[in-house]
């Protein structure tokens, strides 16, 4: 029996990501957006936390994921905790919250571009698809 | 995949922003000793003058002790090791075996340095480090024989012996102060958790009324009102809390003047005032650095080494003064010396050699604006008159800091007698009083510190053009206008019917930034505008208004930069016109002069006339080429020919001309020849320069006759294109 880790998955387009369970704060609807003029292009915007201001970042750019032409607002967001702060990241939909044994896992393959793959943590071999797994870390997830 | 809601309880949120408890006792005996530390420093410099204070000697030795008996209990062997040396050393001096000495209080001093950097190592990597003391407690064990230093015995406070006699001293140094008891310690970041939930209670607040006043319950409105007074009260309570009296900055002056006044072999003494005076901490933090370069000024530049004080009939110790003071809503405070003061004359020199101003403005200057000249940043690099009479080094850097806070820096001196700096900064940087502007359908907020006036763009306001670059006229000035469209790249809406002009100040510069609606002023918190946005300059923070929606907040000098405004520009003499003189002054700086206006590449530019010797018409067929010079001859003269239009990177409309216009410009008493179009007029005006960007062979622009006219700057335009003729004749 080899350890286990919970992630908490959600969908952007077809694509199935995942983040750690322990650093997910929260899942909310997306809140109202204020745009940041001259903000790297995965800067989605800045959201009210109950008092707190929090970065969103659009992971769809971060990972070189296509952004439909006609861009449907992004309705759910998670909310993860990092030592460097919170981060928002404006997601299509939320899905569960499953346990993977780490056998299951394997890091991205050696082929992905260099940018999204400092982005992953590991890939793990669901049964239906595939789930990518993200790091979450700060500066990596928010390119700084 | 369906949705399925994740619950987490928002106190996990709460939790991973709020610090984390001090429960770790290694933690807790870091910031206890470096507490202690700062007393044990406070301490030393009280015995080295007055060495027969039982009382400090007892503290100093106490903050020894309880640092080495901690670091017994925590296993930590160099910093017991350290910590055990001093206080043998000390316990002497205690029990009057030695007396203290100079050289004492340097190795405690030392010993003090040692045990914070071995702190800071352990705060950073958990482990002692390998710094190597074993140097330290040698000079420490050294110390301990009676005949180590015998010529440096302090002598014993005698009546002479000026402002720290022993109850002083004793009263200066806060030894387990009363005012500690019912307190405790609470993390910065824990009071900024609470700020921020006190800020959402008031939005929630101002909802709550408006829904009360729709209700029309008088018990719900009453119930309002008082929540309404109770959340104010909490705001304010709140913000009260984050405020420190500026002693606790203060505190650490006193060592670092002691090591400067060593290094520069002087003798400084320091008095404080006003240190209970409060100010928000991150204003606080802002100021550190200011306040320490200014000390550092008046110790290296104002202050006079004893031997030249006792000649100019000055005692041999100079006084640095702190005063700190509240007044009209801001907080001053004033470092005065009683120094050398700084000398005009070399100023100007200096100014001049480094063609900062000309002869005509230096002439005209104030003693004011002349004192102004070392904040300006060509002014800070000149190390020879720093070290004679300036006060330059990085001046400008200090005004910037301050100016970042919304504060103001004003100097006076008085040559022979000393300096006094007055540093003018805003209580607390957390809420500040801020206009809220709309642009592209997006708003931002502008510091009202920042705003001077909002004007409505009209038929009596219109933006012209020197060339590309935009500029609005006010009052008779040039003032650059920027867009805040364009400067923040804002995706354009429908055409705004009305356009308003915000004029700022960034420093003594103006510029007009151009927005589609004005809203309302409001006082607002400011909000870090996170990490990974930390990059954009053009912001300063970010603020929750009252509907709840985040707008950015402006960093004026920020924009300002973004559109290449504010560019500091040390060659140009009109560069410095708007740095020096203040908006009210600056007719006293212009002059009546008379101008040679005229035409070049499609451009009204002009000349002083007083260098203009004659106008003359040539022929084509007579320009000759020598040298890879266009000359003619004059007369006995060959006269170099200078193409304005091409110099100024205009375009070229006279290239097949059959007569040119020149204008004879006479250079050192020497003739030159600027080509031009056509000659337009003389006029006799008031000259207000303004700058709107930097270009070759303009000095600035000007309106003239009710238009705006370039002024050429000839000597620039001979310096690049014509060097050997100035060298040759000059």
């Amino acid at each position: 029996m080899s350890a286990t880790r919970q992630i908490c998955t959600f969908l952007l387009g077809e694509n199935l990501f995942g983040l750690d369970v322990n650093c997910v704060l929260e899942v909310i609807r997306t809140q109202p957006v204020t745009k940041v003029p001259l903000a790297p292009e995965a800067v989605y915007g800045l959201i009210n936390l109950r008092g707190q201001i929090v970065t969103a970042i659009d992971l769809r750019r971060r990972l070189d994921l296509a952004v439909p032409a006609e861009d449907h607002p992004l309705k759910m967001s998670i909310i993860i905790k990092t030592p460097d702060g919170p981060l928002c990241f404006p997601i299509d939909d939320v899905g569960d919250v499953i346990e993977v044994s780490q056998d299951l896992l394997e890091p991205a393959p050696d082929t992905m571009t260099s940018n999204a793959r400092k982005m992953i943590d590991s890939v793990c071999k669901l049964s239906s698809q595939l789930l990518v797994i993200l790091r979450s870390d700060f500066s990596v997830l928010a390119g700084v | 995949m369906k949705a399925l809601a994740l619950q987490l309880l928002p106190s996990a949120y709460h939790g991973c922003t709020a610090a984390l408890p001090m429960t770790d006792p290694l933690q807790e005996f870091f910031i206890e000793s470096l507490e202690n530390l700062e007393q044990y420093d406070a301490g030393l410099l009280v015995l080295e003058k007055n060495p027969d204070s039982p009382k400090v000697i007892s503290s100093i030795f106490r903050t020894l002790h309880t640092i080495k008996g901690t670091c017994g209990f925590l296993a930590l062997h160099k910093l017991e090791a350290i910590a055990h040396a001093g206080e043998n050393l000390l316990a002497l001096v205690r029990d009057g075996s030695i007396p203290f000495t100079r050289s004492i209080a340097s190795a405690l001093l030392a010993t003090g340095d040692a045990i914070r950097s071995i702190i800071s190592e352990l705060e950073n990597t958990q482990k002692e480090g390998d710094g190597d003391y074993s140097a330290l407690i040698e000079r420490l064990v050294q110390l301990q024989k009676p005949e180590a230093s015998p010529s440096q015995h302090l002598p014993a406070p005698s009546a002479a012996g000026p402002e720290t006699d022993q109850s002083v001293a004793e009263a200066e140094l806060p030894i387990e102060s009363k005012a500690l008891e019912g307190t405790i310690r609470v993390h910065v970041e824990t009071l900024d958790t609470l700020m921020n939930l006190v800020g959402e209670l008031v939005l929630t607040r101002n909802q709550i009324t408006q829904f009360s006043v729709a209700q029309n319950s008088a018990p719900l409105q009453s119930a309002a009102q008082r929540l309404s007074q109770l959340t104010s009260e909490l705001q304010d309570r709140m913000m009260k809390t984050r405020v420190q009296p500026i002693d606790t900055l203060w505190s650490k002056i006193p060592r670092t003047l002691r090591d400067l006044a060593e290094l520069c072999h002087k003798k400084v003494r320091l008095r404080t005032e006003g240190g209970e005076t409060e100010l928000d901490r991150t204003v606080l933090d802002a100021i550190k650095d200011p306040l320490t370069h200014l000390l550092r000024n008046s110790v290296d530049h104002g202050i006079e080494t004893p031997e030249v004080r006792i000649a100019a009939g000055k005692p041999p110790e100079g006084t640095i003064s702190l005063r700190a003071f509240h007044a009209a809503g801001l907080v001053t405070i004033e470092i005065v010396d009683d120094g050398g003061g700084i000398n005009l004359d070399r100023v100007k020199a200096r100014a001049l050699e480094r063609r900062l101003i000309t002869q005509d403005i230096a002439d005209q200057m104030s003693e004011r604006d002349l004192i102004n000249l070392i904040f300006l940043p060509g002014f800070s690099t000149a190390d020879k008159v720093s070290l004679v009479s300036g006060r330059g080094v990085g001046m400008d850097v200090v005004k910037t800091q301050i100016e970042k806070i919304g504060g103001i820096v004003e100097m006076t001196s008085t040559f022979g007698k000393g300096t006094t700096c007055r540093i003018k900064i805003p209580l607390t940087l957390a809420i500040i009083p801020v206009v809220i502007i709309g642009c592209c359908g997006e708003r931002f907020a502008i510091p009202q510190s920042n705003l001077l006036e909002v004007i409505r763009i009209d038929q009596n306001l219109v933006i012209e053009h020197v060339r590309d670059v935009p500029v609005a006229r006010l009052r008779g000035n040039l003032l650059p206008v920027v867009h805040l469209k364009d400067t923040l790249k804002l995706a354009p809406v429908s055409p705004p019917t009305l356009q308003h002009l915000a004029i700022l100040n960034v420093g003594a510069r103006q510029f007009g930034l151009v927005v589609d609606s004005i809203h309302e002023a409001e006082e607002v918190v400011v909000k870090p505008i996170g990490r990974a946005l930390i990059s954009l300059a053009c912001f300063a923070g970010s603020t929750i208004l009252r509907d709840g929606r985040i707008s950015l907040i402006l960093d004026v000098f920020g924009i300002g930069s973004q559109a290449n405004l504010l560019q500091s520009n040390t060659q140009s003499a009109a560069n410095v016109k708007p740095v020096d003189a203040s908006a009210e002054k600056s007719t006293d700086h212009s002059d009546l002069k008379e101008l040679l206006v005229f035409q070049v590449g499609g451009t009204r530019a002009a000349v002083p006339l007083e260098f203009v010797h004659r106008l003359e018409e040539f022929p084509r067929q007579d320009i000759e080429h020598c040298a890879g010079k266009c000359v003619i001859q004059y007369g006995h003269e060959i006269l170099p020919l200078i193409f304005l239009a091409k110099v100024m990177g205009l375009p070229e409309t006279m290239a097949d001309a059959s007569i040119f216009q020149t204008i004879i410009y006479h250079h050192n008493g020497h003739p030159l020849g600027l080509v031009i179009e056509a000659v337009e007029m003389i006029v006799k005006e008031k000259l207000e320069t303004r700058t709107t960007g930097k270009r070759t062979g303009v000095m600035g622009s000007a309106v003239i006759g009710k238009r705006v006219t370039e002024l050429v700057d000839v000597e620039e335009i001979i310096r690049i294109y014509a060097p050997e003729f100035s060298e040759v004749y000059a």
